[in-house]
């Protein structure tokens, strides 16, 4: 079947539906669905709300200022390039590298192998997850800001009356398909490949689902999703660190849905709870990006958007990640995130 | 930053591989993946295989991505944006 006879067929099974909310909880489906203009694609009463699916908007202000403040404090740091770009506090780690702190942007764990003494400041969701073990196995240090997006799906499923998730696919591909139907969210999900026609296929069987009301987890993306995932890289993750609390941005501490080193020796958080445990972090007042990680506002219902804060000159962490960062995004191809 | 991209294993060195995506070769981390050969294709996310896949997927994406998405493929193979 064609992706215009899908939208033909989404178009047809909507009729027969109520407003139906589906949340995408993976930043390459927000980039898709933006670049695509798949929203403009569906029925008036089929709305996709962008979830807390990009790792950058996620990390909180006070992990972020906490790894600035060691940089400060002489620490060596490594980290991906977009969190250098994340408004703290007072500043970024762009704007502590400028005052001399020792800051490496790296694209590849692989690249800190030989630099021991440098901490790591991880960031992520369970993709990102096994690169940042691996580094913890060879007995690095680790700032650890890694998330799983379970626990954050449980609560949104309650707190913004959802139908459905379009669930993450390289996430899954990690983790195994089987993974979702364990979390008893009480409605149906479908795991997506990220290409445009792929969405809407996925968007379609979620509708069929929904209608049936049939609480199950299909897996649209099986040419790189398997039921069991990827159990080399779980069993590195399982062996050097352990479920931990985690503060999200904007949503605040759901336990256990970040990770830790097993061995505290390896966690910045403890062994240099010296220098971090005075950072006083305070969110900029003006910046959203704590509610339009939760699907709670539009990007361009906060008054700093395309105005103070643009891809140039981020104010907030939303706007900092171009192809992950709702704010970047809609920014980027113009639109509204849910019209 | 879950965005992960197919290539062709080329050689095998250990646990490296240099991998092809589509005429650009960069190292790639494979202590993931089990019994890794020359000439399969791996879905690669910031350094590492992370999936084996299928030729036919692998070449059906390069051509979408050829046309449409080259700026993704360049910001993951790219140092200087990460």
């Amino acid at each position: 079947m064609t992706t215009n006879e899908y939208v033909k067929k989404i178009h047809d099974i909507s009729r027969s539906m109520n407003e139906v909310r589906i949340m995408e909880v993976c930043g390459g489906h927000t980039h898709t669905i933006m670049k695509y203009g798949i929203r403009e694609l569906l029925p008036q009463n089929i709305k996709l709300i962008s979830g807390p699916g990009c790792p950058v908007c996620i990390t909180s202000q006070r992990d972020i200022d906490q790894v600035i403040e060691l940089s400060l404090n002489g620490i060596k740091i490594a980290t991906y390039g977009d969190m250098m770009h994340v408004p703290g506090t007072k500043m970024s780690l762009r704007d502590a590298q400028g005052l001399g702190a020792d800051v490496k942007t790296i694209y590849s764990t692989d690249q800190l192998l030989e630099e021991r003494d440098r901490v790591f400041f991880a960031v992520g969701f369970e993709t990102t997850t096994p690169m940042t073990a691996k580094l913890v196995d060879k007995g690095l240090t680790i700032f650890c800001s890694h998330k799983t997006i379970p626990p954050a799906m449980s609560l949104l499923t309650k707190e913004m009356n959802l139908h459905g998730f379009i669930d993450p696919g390289h996430v899954s591909t990690i983790i195994g398909s089987h993974v979702w139907s364990t979390l008893e969210l009480n409605v149906p999900q479908v795991i997506s490949g990220f290409r445009p026609e792929q969405l809407i296929k996925s968007i379609y069987t979620l509708l069929e689902l929904i209608r049936a009301e049939k609480v199950e987890v299909v897996n649209e993306y099986p040419e790189v999703v398997f039921p069991e995932g990827n159990v080399l890289a779980q069993r590195l993750i399982q062996k050097t660190m352990t479920p931990a609390d985690a503060e999200w941005r904007g949503i605040g501490t759901l336990p256990l849905s970040g990770l830790a080193p097993r061995n505290p020796s390896q966690d910045a958080r403890i062994k240099y709870s010296s220098i971090i445990q005075h950072v006083v972090s305070e969110e900029n007042k003006d910046c959203r990006c704590g509610e339009v990680v939760r699907g709670l506002v539009e990007p361009k219902q906060c008054s700093l958007f395309g105005k103070s804060c643009t891809l140039d000159s981020p104010k907030g962490a939303c706007m900092v990640s171009p192809t992950e960062g709702a704010c970047a995004i809609a920014l980027r191809y113009g639109k509204s995130l849910s019209e | 930053m879950c965005l992960a991209i197919p290539g062709k294993i080329v050689s095998i060195d250990g646990k490296h591989a240099i991998v092809d995506f589509g005429g650009i070769r960069r190292k790639a981390d494979i202590s993931f993946i089990e019994n890794p050969a020359v000439g399969e294709y791996l879905l690669v996310h910031v350094g590492f295989g992370i999936q084996k896949v299928d030729a036919e997927v692998a070449r059906e994406t390069y051509r979408l991505l050829a046309e449409v998405e080259k700026e993704e493929l360049q910001r993951e193979l790219s140092n200087d944006n990460q």
